[in-house]
């Protein structure tokens, strides 16, 4: 997704046709990793992504082992057609320290210490990119936990926000992203307003912060809405 | 437990789903489902789900082939796709699995390379088809392949300005001129079956993967497991893999 110096925003509206203060079509579904303890797909947009979930497992080579406390474990990475340039395999420095917070964004709401020794693996796979791929896999993850049975305190809902040709928008799409004055990707915990993730690139005063982390709560709170009534869809029928 | 219960339902002539021992299980094919792609295939054999995509970027050709397209094939094994894969540089399944089937795309000669060449000696088309296993309940090897083919015959070429991609601008479909169908035959005891289970898969002597062409031309081999094969096996696997690979090819656009 290229630079552009085109205007983001015409009459109000962004190029995908959103007003600032909307997301993209959102799809979520669980059990796509059959084998997995817990999986689920998102999409938001063109932007797709795949979380599943193994464990409590044990955890091998043994001095990983921490006596009281279980421990997490995440990997996000791309498919190497999930962007417009082929990616090479491998985990990328970005790879790594998105994996790290997405780990960390993930890690409080869970009662690790109720599985000393163990893990819990958790992966993020991102088949189709455009913009906002760590705060989609974090939905996913979110999902892919809770279908585990995991028992967590509360799922985690994220989104992205940002400032795009002076206005604060939420859910950046690719173009956006790269073109953006700043951007933010924020998780946090809806049913106990806590911030689990939060991220900046680019410039805001502190007003427009505020405003942006406003909009950034408010639309996790949607999500949340949606990440719950997939859960309980999969249950009704049972 | 349900490895024993498969192998003894095996001798018995039977098989863990009920299916014949010759016969596929449920065969979904969607193309074109991701965006970024110029081309893209999920295959589902039953439960086992596998993505391929076709990425084109501009490259040197090898010295020994100046004016011919290249074809690069990779196979990720992601752990987030079964808990026996583990993170970390492709290991030696997946490795084998990608080698096997750019055998069969390049040894049929289904894309036409050379007419994907730019400039002799300095540019020409690369094709990377990258396979990802979403998920993992056997037969990962012909879910591969054939996701690989479709989504090379979904693929498109992007336009080239002053020999610039122009992405998601595309100017003709990939020169795709074969079919060929990747037909592992797996041996248990006395016994020939085809698309494995996990469960089946476990408890087989081994496999021969073979490579069909449209006009019933083999265009690769590979014998798998750990057990011995027998001339009259082989002759047998071959035939068929031939015909099954009619029935398959059927269903791909």
């Amino acid at each position: 997704m290229a630079k552009t110096k085109e205007k983001l925003i015409k009459d109000g509206k962004r190029n995908d046709d959103r007003l600032p203060g909307q997301l993209r079509p959102i799809e979520m579904k669980l059990d796509i990793v059959d084998r997995a303890n817990g999986s689920s797909s998102v999409k938001f947009g063109n932007t797709y992504v795949i979380a599943s979930v193994f464990g409590p497992r044990s955890l091998f080579p043994r001095h990983l082992q921490e006596s009281s406390t279980g421990i997490l474990r995440c990997r996000y990475n791309m498919t190497p057609f999930s962007v417009d340039e082929r990616k090479g395999a491998g985990p990328s420095r970005r790879s790594i320290e998105i994996s790290k917070v997405v780990r960390l964004a993930i890690e409080p709401a869970l009662f690790l210490e109720d599985f000393p020794k163990a893990t819990v693996d958790a992966y993020i796979e991102t088949l189709q990119a455009d913009g906002s791929t760590r705060v989609t896999g974090i939905n996913a993850l979110s999902l892919a936990l809770a279908d585990a049975g995991i028992q967590m305190k509360d799922l985690v809902s994220a989104c992205s926000v940002g400032k795009i040709d002076g206005q604060i928008a939420v859910d950046l799409n690719g173009l956006e992203d790269n073109n953006s004055e700043a951007d933010i990707a924020f998780a946090m915990m809806p049913g106990k307003d806590k911030i689990t993730l939060l991220q900046m690139d680019g410039t805001l005063t502190k007003d427009e912060l505020k405003q942006a982390l406003d909009l950034a709560r408010t639309f996790c709170k949607q999500i949340y809405k949606l990440q719950k009534k997939t859960l309980k869809e999969k249950y009704r029928g049972v | 437990m349900q490895d024993e219960y498969a192998l003894e339902l095996i001798q018995k002539g039977k098989r863990i789903d009920e299916r014949k021992f010759e016969e596929f299980r449920n065969i979904e094919i969607k193309q074109g489902i991701i965006q970024t792609a110029e081309g893209s295939a999920d295959v589902k054999l039953g439960k086992t789900e596998v993505i391929a995509g076709v990425k084109l970027e501009v490259g040197e050709p090898f010295p020994d082939t100046p004016d011919e397209g290249m074809l690069v094939v990779n196979a990720e094994f992601s752990p987030a796709a079964a808990p026996e894969f583990e993170s970390g540089p492709p290991g030696e399944d997946a490795i084998e699995l990608a080698r096997v089937v750019d055998r069969g795309i390049r040894e049929s000669k289904c894309i036409e390379l050379e007419k994907l060449c730019i400039k002799p000696k300095e540019k020409v088309w690369c094709v990377f088809v990258d396979i990802q296993i979403i998920n993992h309940r056997g037969n990962l090897l012909d879910a591969s392949a054939l996701a690989s083919l479709t989504a090379l015959l979904n693929a498109k070429m992007p336009k080239l300005e002053e020999d610039e991609i122009i992405r998601g601008d595309f100017e003709k479909p990939l020169p795709v001129v074969f079919k060929p169908i990747n037909i592992t035959v797996s041996k248990v005891g006395d016994k020939y079956l085809l698309d494995p289970t996990l469960e089946e898969e476990h408890i087989l002597d081994s496999k021969l993967a073979v490579a069909v062409r449209d006009d019933d031309k083999i265009c690769s081999l590979q014998k798998q497991g750990s057990k011995e094969l027998e001339m009259k096996d082989v002759e047998k696997m071959v035939e068929i893999a031939i015909k099954k690979s009619k029935e398959i090819r059927k269903l791909i656009k």
